[in-house]
C-alpha cells in the first residue's frame, strides 16, 4: 500500500483494511453507501462489502451514534460519519453523556467501540455549520479520545488505531486537506496518542494540529529565511495530549506558539497554555502564546481568511514571542 | 392548595383522547384487558393467555415483593440512606407482567424507574440502589442478566436499544429487545429516532411506554394531542395500548410483542396505560399539581388488589400462600435495609477508575497526584 496517497484515499483505504480485518467493523452514516459520502471518504466500500456492513441511515445524527452505542453494547464495532461538523450537536448528548460515560457506569463491564468520524475545521469556502471547529467540547469530556492527523500516512494509520481502539474516539478529519497526497507507509510509526515534531527546530515551539500543521510549517519555512529556527510539533492526540513531547521540545526552544482554527477563548490553546507554563516556567523567555480563531460564531466564507490563522498570523505571533 | 392550582389542576387533568378520532388503525383507543379491577377474568380474541394457578401466584409473589422493594426503598430515602428515589407504585403490573414476558435471550434498555423489570430479570435489588445512594452510577453488568444500565436521560436508551436490536439481526439469532420509556419521553427526538431506525431495520425491538400520565408536574395532555400507542402508526409499525395494572393483560400483550419483533416483523410500541400513585421522585411534591381525586380513582384499578381479587374468587390461593408472600416481603424488607446501610462507599480513587478502557495518560497522571496529595495527610497512605 506504500505510496503517494491524498488524505481522502488514505482514510478510505483504512476503512477498507479494517472491515476486512475484522467482520465486527461496520460503518454507518448518511450518503456513506452509493454516493461514498459527500467527500467520497466511503468510496465503493458498500459495493465490496455490502449494505450490511456499509449502512446508509437515515438523516438523524442522534439515531446514528445512538444506534452505534447499542450496536457496540451487543458487539460491533461501529465507525459512524457525521457529515459535517456543525451537524454533530444534535447528537452531542448521545456522544458526552451516552458514549463517553458508559464503560465508567458500568464499572469497566462493557467496552464502546464507537469510532465518529467527523470532517471538521473551514477553508473550503463552505455555508454555515461546515467549517466549525469544536474539538475543545470533546476533548473536555472524559471518556472520550479524540485525535486529529494532519498528513495521509497519519490519516490511514491514526483511522485504524481508532477503529481498533476499545474506548470511543472522536476523529478528526481536516477536511481542507483531504486532497493533500503523501506518502503512505506500510505501519504506523507511532502510537495513536503520541505527538510528533513535524519539522525540528531550536528558537520557538510552533504547536499545532490537524490543518494547523501545513500553515505551521509553511511559517516555519518563511521564518528559517529570516534566520528563526522554529521547530513544529503535530499533537495528532487531544484527548490524551502528549505533553512530555511538547514538555521537552518547548524546554529547548524557551517559546511556545499554540495554533488551531478554533476561537481561542477556552479552547486547546488556553489548556496547552497553562500546562506549559506549569511544567516549563523556568525556561520560558515568552508567555506561551496563541494564534486560532475569534469568539464570534465561524463567518460567513468570503472573510473566513479574517478568522482562519495564516502563516502571517503565526508569524506575528512568533514575533511578539521574540519581543519579550 | 390553593384554589388556583387545583382549576389548573383540574384543567390539565382533562382526558387526552379527542373524539373526533381519524378513521383506520385503531381508531377506538381500546385498552387490551384480561383482568377487570374487580378481579375478574376476561378474554381477549387477540391476546389470548393461558396461565397455570401457580403462575398466577408467581405473579402475584412478583407484585408484592417488587412493591415491597420500592417501599422499603422510599423510606430508606426518607431515613437518608439513599440521595433520591424514584418509585414504582402503581406501576408494578406494567414491569412485572411486561418483564416475565422476556425470554433469557432478550434484553431490557430501562429508564430509571424499571424496578419490577430488573426484578424479573434477576437484577439483585441492591444493585439498584447503588446509584441512589451514591456509591455507583450503575455498577452491574448488564450483560449478566441482560439488563442494562438505568438510564436517566430522557429517551436515550431507546436508540441503544434499537442498535442492539440491529445487532441481533445481523446475527440471525431470535433474540428481542424491550425499551423502555415514559409518556414524556415520548416528545423526545431520540424516541422519535429511535421509532425511524427500528422501523427503516425492521429491527427487534418493543418499545414499551408506561404511560403514567405525568411526566414530573406536566400531564399527557402536554406531550401529545393523540393516543400514544397510536405514534407509532406513523413509523410504519403496529400499536397497542394495554390496560398497565392488569399484570395478565401486560403479559400477553408484551410476549406477543416480542414474538411479533423475534419473528422479523420489526418493531411494536405497547403503550402501558398506568398510574404513578407516588410522586415522580422523592425531591417532588405532586399536591402541588394534581388532584387527590384522580390518585384515589387510579387507586381502585390498583395491580395487586386486583390479581389478589382474582385469586381468591377462584380460589387458586390459600391463606398459607398470603402467609409465605408475607414472610418473603419481610425477608426482603430486612435485606434491603441491611444491605443498604451496610454498603460502603467507595474508595475515592473508584474516579479514576475504568474512565477508559485503555491507559489514558491525563487520568493517570491525576490518578497518581490524587493519590500522593491523598497520602499526605496523617492516616492517608491507607489509600
Amino acid at each position: 500500500m506504500a505510496g503517494q496517497l491524498s488524505i481522502a484515499k488514505a482514510l478510505n483505504e483504512a476503512l477498507r483494511k479494517s472491515l476486512e480485518s475484522d467482520p465486527k467493523t461496520l460503518l454507518m452514516g448518511e450518503d456513506i453507501g452509493k454516493l461514498g459520502g459527500v467527500f467520497r471518504i466511503t468510496d465503493g466500500l458498500q459495493k465490496d462489502f455490502g449494505e450490511s456492513r456499509v449502512i446508509d441511515t437515515p438523516l438523524a445524527e442522534s439515531g446514528i451514534v445512538g444506534t452505534a452505542i447499542g450496536l457496540a453494547l451487543r458487539g460491533y464495532r461501529p465507525v459512524v460519519e457525521i457529515q459535517f461538523d456543525g451537524f454533530v450537536y444534535p447528537a452531542f448528548d448521545q456522544i458526552v453523556s451516552q458514549l463517553a460515560k458508559m464503560h465508567a457506569r458500568a464499572l469497566g463491564h462493557v467496552k464502546l467501540p464507537v469510532t465518529v468520524r467527523i470532517p471538521y475545521a473551514g477553508g473550503i469556502g463552505a455555508v454555515e455549520h461546515h467549517s466549525e471547529s469544536h474539538e475543545a467540547y470533546f476533548a473536555h469530556t472524559a471518556g472520550l479520545r479524540v485525535v486529529s492527523p494532519s498528513n495521509a500516512h497519519d490519516a490511514h494509520w491514526m483511522l485504524r488505531q481508532a477503529i481498533a481502539s476499545d474506548d470511543p474516539v472522536i476523529f478528526l478529519e481536516p477536511k481542507r486537506r483531504y486532497w493533500d497526497k503523501g506518502e503512505v507507509g506500510d505501519a504506523a510509526d507511532l502510537p495513536l496518542h503520541d505527538a510528533r515534531i513535524a519539522r525540528g527546530g531550536t528558537d520557538a515551539t510552533l504547536i499545532a494540529y490537524g490543518p494547523m500543521v501545513k500553515v505551521c510549517l509553511d511559517a516555519a519555512a518563511a521564518a528559517q529565511e529570516d534566520g528563526r529556527s522554529l521547530e513544529v510539533v503535530d499533537l495528532r492526540s487531544l484527548s490524551p495530549v502528549d505533553f512530555a513531547a511538547l514538555e521537552a521540545s518547548v524546554k529547548r526552544t524557551g517559546r511556545a506558539i499554540v495554533v488551531h482554527e478554533a476561537p481561542v477563548f477556552l479552547g486547546m490553546g488556553a489548556e496547552l497554555a497553562a500546562r506549559l507554563t506549569e511544567r516549563c516556567f523556568y525556561h520560558l523567555e515568552a508567555p506561551v502564546l496563541r494564534v486560532g480563531g475569534f469568539h464570534a460564531p465561524y463567518p460567513p466564507s468570503r472573510v473566513e481568511e479574517a478568522f482562519l490563522p495564516d502563516l502571517d498570523r503565526v508569524l506575528d505571533a512568533v514575533d511578539r514571542s521574540f519581543a519579550y | 392548595m390553593t384554589v388556583k392550582s387545583t382549576a389548573r389542576a383540574r384543567k390539565k387533568a382533562a382526558p387526552a383522547v379527542p373524539d373526533n378520532l381519524p378513521a383506520g388503525s385503531g381508531a377506538q383507543p381500546e385498552l387490551i384487558q384480561l383482568l377487570t379491577p374487580e378481579g375478574e377474568r376476561v378474554e381477549h380474541p387477540d391476546y389470548p393467555l393461558t396461565t397455570t394457578p401457580e403462575e398466577l401466584r408467581d405473579l402475584y409473589r412478583d407484585l408484592v415483593l417488587v412493591r415491597r422493594f420500592d417501599a422499603e426503598a422510599t423510606s430508606l430515602q426518607r431515613q437518608g440512606e439513599l440521595g433520591l428515589w424514584a418509585s414504582l407504585l402503581g406501576q408494578e403490573a406494567a414491569q412485572v407482567g411486561s418483564g416475565r414476558a422476556m425470554r433469557p435471550g432478550d434484553y431490557a434498555f430501562p429508564t430509571y424507574r424499571e424496578h419490577g423489570v430488573a426484578w424479573c430479570r434477576d437484577v439483585d435489588p441492591l444493585n439498584l440502589l447503588g446509584m441512589f445512594r451514591g456509591v455507583n452510577h450503575g455498577g452491574w453488568d448488564p450483560n449478566e442478566k441482560n439488563f442494562h444500565l438505568y438510564t436517566i436521560v430522557i429517551g436515550a436508551q431507546a436508540l441503544h436499544a434499537t442498535g442492539y436490536a440491529m445487532g441481533i439481526t445481523k446475527d440471525g439469532t431470535d433474540d428481542a429487545v424491550i425499551a423502555y420509556f415514559g409518556d414524556g419521553a415520548s416528545s423526545q427526538g431520540d424516541v422519535s429516532e429511535a421509532f425511524t431506525f427500528a422501523s427503516v431495520y425492521n429491527a427487534p425491538v418493543v418499545f414499551f411506554c408506561q404511560n403514567n400520565q405525568w411526566a414530573i408536574s406536566e400531564p399527557t395532555t402536554n406531550q401529545t394531542k393523540i393516543p400514544l400507542y397510536r405514534r407509532a402508526s406513523g413509523f410504519g409499525f403496529p400499536g397497542v395500548r394495554v390496560d398497565g395494572n392488569d399484570v395478565l393483560a401486560c403479559l400477553a400483550v408484551t410476549r406477543w410483542a416480542l414474538d411479533h419483533a423475534r419473528s422479523g416483523n420489526g418493531p411494536v410500541l405497547v403503550e402501558a396505560f398506568t398510574y404513578r400513585m407516588g410522586a415522580h421522585t422523592t425531591s417532588d411534591d405532586p399536591t402541588r399539581y394534581r388532584l387527590a381525586e384522580e390518585t384515589e380513582a387510579w387507586r381502585a384499578k390498583d395491580p395487586i388488589s386486583r390479581l389478589k381479587a382474582h385469586l381468591d374468587r377462584e380460589g387458586l390461593a390459600d391463606e398459607a400462600f398470603f402467609a409465605s408472600v408475607e414472610a418473603k416481603s419481610e425477608e426482603l424488607g430486612l435485606r434491603v435495609r441491611e444491605g443498604v446501610r451496610s454498603m460502603p462507599d467507595p474508595d475515592p480513587t473508584l474516579i479514576f477508575d475504568h474512565v477508559y478502557a485503555e491507559p489514558h495518560t491525563l487520568v493517570d497522571e491525576e490518578r497518581a497526584e490524587y493519590i500522593a496529595y491523598a497520602a499526605s495527610f496523617e492516616g492517608g497512605e491507607n489509600l
